[in-house]
């Protein structure tokens, strides 16, 4: 609903006031010219807009650009990499995925990429700046709304462009127990951005949940920051992670226990103790197995679910895919979604790794500019990528993005039949 | 399912391991044992003793080719390999190591098995740095050559 000239407004929590204009809007609003905070709207027509400046969408930027395409990429944060820049630890994959360089490195080096592309007039980077919907387009255009932040202050753009890339990536995954919402209960994400970027110490002993790789890469970070790492709870019979990443651990004295998760968590105020529980074969707490153990920080490394909501409001087909991490948009090899000119890549995409994430991001980016008709061996250049991911992939680990991208395919297939 | 799945613990039998012969000449030993996407080791090697079916395929390492140089050893993403000579009835290994702080040559530091757990003293020989990564070579006995995978310094 459009109130008093505003689109999007839920009208359920809207104030009521007199002479309040309420009236119905399309399926997608119109982006008012109506001043934001006092500043002007401000236009910017670009090829390519890429949302999110994380590992798949800085690599997407690149490929696009080096083809020849213009590009916005937004980012909210104050500068890009994504998640990169807290990844401390050096990169698996072969050479072509930079294996062997920290993603601290990784992100530093495809900035000065985007930097020299900048100069050049090819990328506009845009920070600090959320993308705020998606709004009534020209014809063949599509049409974004942006706001950039400034101090207190801000500007509303209006993004007019050809194809848009979603390289939105995920949030992570909450688990339900009693004290969960203690301070002292964190994602294992927010302890690596507290350590790693602001280089801010959580607490001082941790219990971590969840033994995939998160989970026992930030383990391994937390003791490199000098805290204590009591154990590590892992709910499956398995350690799900590498066994090089759960070896680093071992060797420095910290337990795993796998069929064991967390109960409850107690504490005045904040964390204090937690009760640890061992789970049965069914994953099911068995009665009496209940441990006392204390600290004062609990990180949750459970899981992530696809960063989506531009997606479904834009109205690609959206599915749930389990192995995906949620709801996803169906797209096929080129990582076009359902909407042509409407791209997705990296966790967004469903969730998977930052090195397939990067290639996921040049996928899209070569695929974007190709239908804009910019061609630099674009066909070449994709199919090499398209042989690259699937390699990466052909693991017993790469098994659930394996089944979640053939999903998602047939799935596509199935709509198109 | 195997046992280090559960603990994170690599057991004797998980490895090949190498000969008396191949140890004193010194050798690495590469404890990475599952299918993962990852292949820098292989190019490390200056002799091409390590291969790799495929990006996936756990490396293989030929112990009569390998010539104990330890190039791999601060290349692996995953620390996973490490360097073991036998000299004048001690053993030396040569590990990767990436906490603060960094040792000494000459300092005394303590041993750590795969558990994390100390099993004896040992004399810092070699620092030197690939990267961000210390790689560190420590004096030990010799029969704890195959237990040995950590150090702890006291600040």
């Amino acid at each position: 609903m459009r109130v008093d000239g505003i689109p999007n407004v839920r009208t359920c929590i809207a104030p009521l006031k007199n002479d309040i204009k309420v009236e119905t809007q399309g399926k997608f609003a119109e982006l008012p010219d109506a001043k934001f905070k006092d500043n002007p709207k401000e236009t910017i027509d670009v090829d390519i807009l890429v949302v999110g400046a994380g590992p798949a969408g800085m690599c997407a930027s690149i490929e696009a650009a080096n083809q020849g395409a213009t590009i916005l990429l937004v980012d909210e944060n104050l500068c890009v990499g994504g998640q990169l820049i807290k990844q401390t630890h050096k990169f698996f994959g072969s050479k072509y995925e930079r294996a062997g360089v920290r993603g601290i490195q990784i992100a530093k080096d495809l900035e000065n990429e985007l930097k020299e592309l900048e100069k050049k007039g090819k990328i506009t980077l845009m920070l600090d700046s959320t993308v705020i919907g998606y709004y009534e387009g020209k014809k063949n255009k599509f049409k974004f709304g942006v706001l950039k932040r400034v101090e207190y202050k801000g500007t509303l753009y209006e993004i007019d462009c050809k194809a848009v890339i979603f390289a939105c990536g995920a949030m992570e995954n909450m688990l339900l127990f009693p004290g969960n919402d203690l301070p002292g209960v964190y994602g294992a994400g927010s302890v690596q951005t507290l350590m790693n970027v602001y280089g801010v110490k959580p607490g001082e002993k941790v219990i971590m949940v969840g033994a995939g790789n998160v989970g026992l890469i930030v383990s391994y970070q937390l003791l490199q920051a000098g805290i204590q790492v009591d154990r590590v709870v892992e709910a499956a019979p398995v350690i799900g992670g590498y066994h090089v990443h759960a070896a680093k651990l071992r060797r420095c004295g910290v337990p795993i226990y796998t069929s064991h998760s967390i109960k409850e968590v107690y504490g005045d105020g904040k964390v204090e103790y937690v009760l640890v529980v061992k789970l049965d074969e069914n994953w099911q707490p068995i009665k009496g197995s209940e441990k006392k153990v204390d600290c004062d920080t609990v990180c949750l490394a459970v899981g992530l679910t696809p960063s989506t909501r531009l997606l479904s409001q834009l109205g690609v087909e959206m599915e749930l895919v389990p192995e995906a991490g949620g709801f996803v948009a169906l797209h096929n090899d080129s990582m076009q979604t359902t909407v042509k000119g409407v791209y997705v890549a990296g966790d967004s995409s469903g969730i998977e790794e930052a090195s397939t994430a990067m290639i996921e991001g040049k996928i899209a980016g070569v695929s974007a500019a190709f239908l804009l008709g910019y061609d630099k061996r674009a066909k070449a250049l994709k199919k090499e990528y398209i042989e690259e991911l699937k390699k990466l992939r052909e693991g017993p680990f790469g098994e659930k993005p394996r089944i979640a991208k053939n999903k998602i395919k047939k799935l596509l297939e199935k709509k198109y039949a | 399912m195997h046992n280090y799945e559960k603990t994170g613990i690599l057991y004797k039998k998980d490895l090949k391991l190498p000969s008396k012969k191949q140890l004193e000449k010194g050798v690495a030993i590469i404890e990475c044992v599952q299918e993962i996407p990852c292949d820098p080791c292989v190019d490390s090697c200056p002799v091409r003793a390590i291969s790799m079916k495929d990006i996936n395929a756990p490396p293989i390492i030929d112990y009569e080719k390998c010539i104990g140089c330890g190039k791999c050893v601060g290349i692996c993403p995953g620390l996973a390999i490490f360097l073991i000579k036998f000299k004048d009835g001690k053993a030396l290994i040569t590990l990767p190591y990436e906490f603060l702080p960094i040792p000494e040559v000459g300092n005394n530091v303590k041993a750590l098995d795969r558990e994390g757990k100390i099993v004896d003293n040992a004399i810092v020989k070699r620092v030197i740095k690939v990267g961000k990564t210390m790689v560190i070579t420590i004096e030990v006995s010799k029969d704890l050559a195959m237990d040995i995978r950590n150090i702890r310094v006291d600040s």
